[in-house]
């Protein structure tokens, strides 16, 4: 819905309209030619990277109420990276792995790339002119690869013309990441997404919650079987890798899993027949 | 909405009013216009070109 420009692909242009003063809640390319709004990392990495600022309120104050209203509800829900990944697992293949060897340390890299791509290239890697360099989206970013790079270079001679090792490169990483995607779950989302790890802070504290009822829950697993990130929910319902798929609360049979908002608890009813 | 309840919505809510006003905040500063001078251009990190 977010990025329903559809002239743009067919021109190769992007959308200039006033729209994109306005970020979106998930990883979305602003340079997708169908956008109609803002990357908020993309976003926030430009602010940090011009000459103006070294801090931004307006896209740490849009994270801030994303995350509190909803913790990482927008990962399982809204970002259309996030559901370019879950169509490709759907891919039938004959391994498929939920516990990842190494997996509490490949967590740690979406930390350190919020850190080092997002925040310190802006502030500190300089062009001549004093402007910063968004290193997330330059080197690392496979949504922008995927959503603005091949629908600009299949539509666009002037991209196509102007492409060399940088774009090479970006696609290797998306490549990769369409490959692993077919037998991990997500991972993108799991090890490399800053909004995300941003996000996940907020899910303790979001106003959108999941609530465990301790007497009717027998600590069976089955939560975690479900759970295509492994996690723990019967212990852990509020985990920073939780992206709210619900799949734990359809699958629990004592019904011990609750979706509570602004403090209220909700039943859930599965309604698959 | 019992007493446990009501403190998990006011510590959300706080944060929530807090995010608005960093927003207010920000986009008075213009950081917004900032924003949209960017998006409204092709982004060459993104597509990969630098």
């Amino acid at each position: 819905m977010t990025n329903a420009y559809l002239p743009g692909f067919l021109n190769g242009s992007i959308f200039t309209g006033p729209t994109k003063i306005a970020c979106v809640p998930g990883l979305s390319c602003y340079s997708c030619p169908g956008a109609l709004g803002s990357c908020p990392i993309g976003a926030m990495q430009f602010v940090l990277a011009s000459r103006e600022f070294s801090f931004s309120l307006y896209i740490t104050g849009f994270l801030v109420t994303v995350g509190a209203l909803s913790g990482r509800f927008t990962c399982g829900w809204l970002c259309p990276f996030g559901l370019f990944q879950d169509l490709l697992n759907k891919i039938p293949f004959r391994i498929k792995i939920t516990e990842v060897k190494g997996d509490r340390y490949l967590r740690l890299i979406k930390y350190a790339l919020l850190l080092v791509f997002v925040i310190l290239f802006p502030l500190f890697v300089l062009d001549i002119a004093g402007q910063g360099e968004q290193g997330f989206c330059k080197w690392i970013c496979p949504s922008g690869a995927f959503m603005a790079g091949w629908p600009l270079f299949a539509a666009n001679a002037g991209i196509r013309g102007a492409v060399g090792f940088l774009f090479a490169w970006k696609n290797l990483i998306l490549i990769g990441l369409i490959l692993v995607s077919i037998i991990v779950y997500r991972p993108f989302c799991r090890y490399l997404c800053p909004l995300g790890t941003i996000y996940g802070w907020f899910n303790p504290v979001s106003l959108y919650r999941f609530h465990i009822n301790e007497s009717k829950c027998e600590k069976c697993g089955t939560c975690q079987d479900a759970c295509k990130l492994n996690i723990p929910v019967f212990e852990k319902p509020n985990s920073p890798e939780c992206i709210r798929c619900n799949d734990c609360i359809h699958a629990c049979p004592s019904g011990s899993i609750q979706k509570g908002i602004a403090g209220r608890e909700h039943t859930v009813y599965d309604i698959k027949t | 909405m019992d007493q446990n309840h009501r403190t998990n919505a006011v510590i959300p809510t706080a944060i929530v009013i807090v995010g608005i006003l960093l927003m207010v905040f920000g986009i008075g500063r213009g950081e917004a216009l900032l924003v949209l001078m960017k998006a409204i251009r092709i982004c060459l990190e993104c597509v990969g070109i630098g």
